[in-house]
């Protein structure tokens, strides 16, 4: 009986903490498509590509992932933002969907990529943390997917502040609501996407960092994510960033209680089958406004 | 202050403005007029820069603007009151104000606009925690109008203002136009209430079908026996 609940709640903590960084990765989808309603079908490739450059620093230089983090989000936002720049914006403005093929391109090209240049055998770093653990009433926390957690919670928190509360949260947010108005005001609005692209890869970037000590990686790691990302973006309801929380957690419980009571190996189908349940009773996601 | 010189504008293939012309004295409160759809809005686009004109001129102040993109334009310090208020709907009546004065040289004396906004529509100032998007008609044009005296405008362009509100609030509309206009900014109003628009306009263009057909003072125009026909059903 009591190990049945402590195995129940095992469960659910793995869930969570994994959870959160889906939350982190659905955030950054969520936002660049509620700013410029734009599907990023990269957005897993920016997070595979996170994962190998941490990898290769790592092997390089010996830099402890966790040390790595502002290279690989600074790296990340600049990739986001020239990329942008360059090749998603001009396309976004476009009269025809064609970023969906650039975006599908640009993917197509990282993980092409990756594969050439660190072949195609799952790869890991061993870190001495890498299968620590602590334990708490009787549950046992990963350390490094528990620090990752709480980084994530410290990210989303700031980024929730610099919304709500900076000049340029608020000029994201009219860019959103408005775009002409927004430039009426003076806000240029093509910045504040490229801006907005930054950080979407810089969150998808950071989530990959997070995710390598404890994930072996493939070059087409990152189709997984995109997957997990458009999952946790529509049960939090398409642009809403609170919402993708809910469904980043979502996710990751359901993939964990799937993995522990059913079986491991399926644990990627769970999280659909979660999905596909919940949009059949609730078809503007979990938190999105129902249509009436 | 503003001078258009023969602007030809377009959505796409189709044509909309032919050679309009007209210019807006410092000082001024100039008035455009017209039916529906005869391209009273699109002029307005041209000026702010959310459209860029085929063929001719926009000058603001002797220097050419018509290629510049509307966030330099309202730098530059021309202002639109856009048709239908676009507001910010999900942000309140405060962060709608305070994203009004975004620009480094508003965001100076932000505190003052602010004050002066709230102290001119107290309503704004008793929902200022509310959200944009829950204000009745009357009140988000006045928060339309107060969001654009945020950025100091010199030259304010108001895209008929008192559409879709009750009588009385058309009257306080223009009541405030002019009292914007006494404290020293240059108003360009866009109207299709022609009667009220002539009365308060020192001078009034007229546009039928994208080209601009009459200009006169606003007594002469109102006087003007093919306006009268036109546009007050006399
Ligand atoms: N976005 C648009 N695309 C195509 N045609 C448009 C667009 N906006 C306006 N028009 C057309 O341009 C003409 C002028 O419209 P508009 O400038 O809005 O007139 P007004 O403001 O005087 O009512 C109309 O015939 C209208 O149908
Ligand atoms: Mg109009």
């Amino acid at each position: 009986m009591v190990e049945g609940v402590i195995s129940l709640v095992q469960s659910l903590v793995n869930g969570l903490l994994t959870g959160g960084i889906y939350a982190m990765v659905g955030i950054g989808l969520s936002l660049v498509f509620g700013v410029m309603r734009v599907i990023n079908f990269a957005h897993g490739e920016f997070l595979a590509l996170g994962m190998y450059l941490t990898l290769w620093l790592f092997r390089a230089t010996g830099l402890d992932p966790f040390l790595a983090i502002p290279i690989v989000v600074l790296a990340g936002g600049a990739l986001g933002w020239v990329t942008n720049r360059v090749l998603v914006g001009p396309m976004a403005s476009g009269p025809e969907k064609g970023y969906i093929l650039m975006t599908v391109g640009i993917g197509l090209v990282i993980s092409n990529g990756l594969l050439l240049g660190f072949g195609a055998h799952p790869q890991s770093i061993y870190t001495s943390y890498s299968t620590a653990t602590f334990q708490l009433a009787g549950v046992s926390f990963s350390l490094p997917l528990t620090l990752s957690f709480a980084i994530t919670v410290v990210v989303i928190a700031a980024l929730y502040g610099m919304l709500n509360r900076t000049e340029l949260g608020r000029a994201i947010r009219a860019t959103a609501q408005n775009p002409a108005a927004a430039e009426l005001q003076g806000i240029d609005t093509q910045r504040v996407r490229n801006a907005v692209f930054a950080i979407g890869v810089a969150l998808a970037s950071l989530a990959g960092v997070l995710l390598l000590p404890v994930l072996y990686v493939i070059p087409t790691v990152g189709s997984v994510f995109t997957r997990k990302a458009f999952v946790v973006t529509v049960l939090g309801g398409m642009g809403n960033v609170l919402g993708a929380i809910g469904g980043g957690l979502l996710l990751g419980v359901a993939e964990s209680l799937g993995a522990t009571y059913l079986s491991s190996g399926y644990r990627d189908a769970f999280g659909l089958i979660a999905f596909l349940l919940v949009l059949l009773l609730r078809p503007a996601g979990l938190f999105g406004r129902s249509q009436a | 202050m503003l001078e258009v010189r023969e602007i030809d504008a377009f959505y796409g293939p189709v044509q909309v403005l032919w050679e309009v012309s007209f210019r807006v004295e410092a000082g001024e409160l100039v008035t455009l007029v017209g039916a529906n759809g005869a391209g009273k809005t699109t002029t307005l686009r041209v000026l702010s820069g959310l459209l860029h004109p085929r063929r001719g001129q926009v000058l603001f102040e002797g220097k050419p603007i018509h290629h510049l993109p509307a966030h330099r334009v309202t730098d530059l310090g021309l202002a639109l009151i856009p048709e239908g208020r676009q507001l910010f709907p999900d942000m309140t009546v405060e962060e709608n104000l305070l994203t009004g004065s975004y620009l480094p040289r508003a965001r100076r004396s932000r505190a003052e606009s602010l004050a002066r906004v709230y102290q001119a529509f107290p309503r704004l100032k008793e929902r200022r925690h509310q959200l944009a998007g829950s204000l009745s008609g009357g009140e988000q044009q006045m928060l339309a109008i107060g969001r654009a005296l945020m950025s100091q405008p010199r030259l304010l362009m108001l895209d008929e203002p008192s559409l879709g509100l009750a009588p009385l609030l058309v009257k306080e509309v223009f009541r405030i136009v002019e009292e914007i206009r006494a404290q020293g900014v240059t108003v360009l109003l866009v109207e299709q209430n022609v009667t009220q628009a002539l009365a308060v306009a020192d001078r009034a263009y007229v546009l039928e079908n994208g080209r601009i057909t009459l200009e006169g003072s606003g007594p002469e125009l109102l006087g003007d026996e093919r306006v009268r026909a036109a546009y007050l059903g006399i």
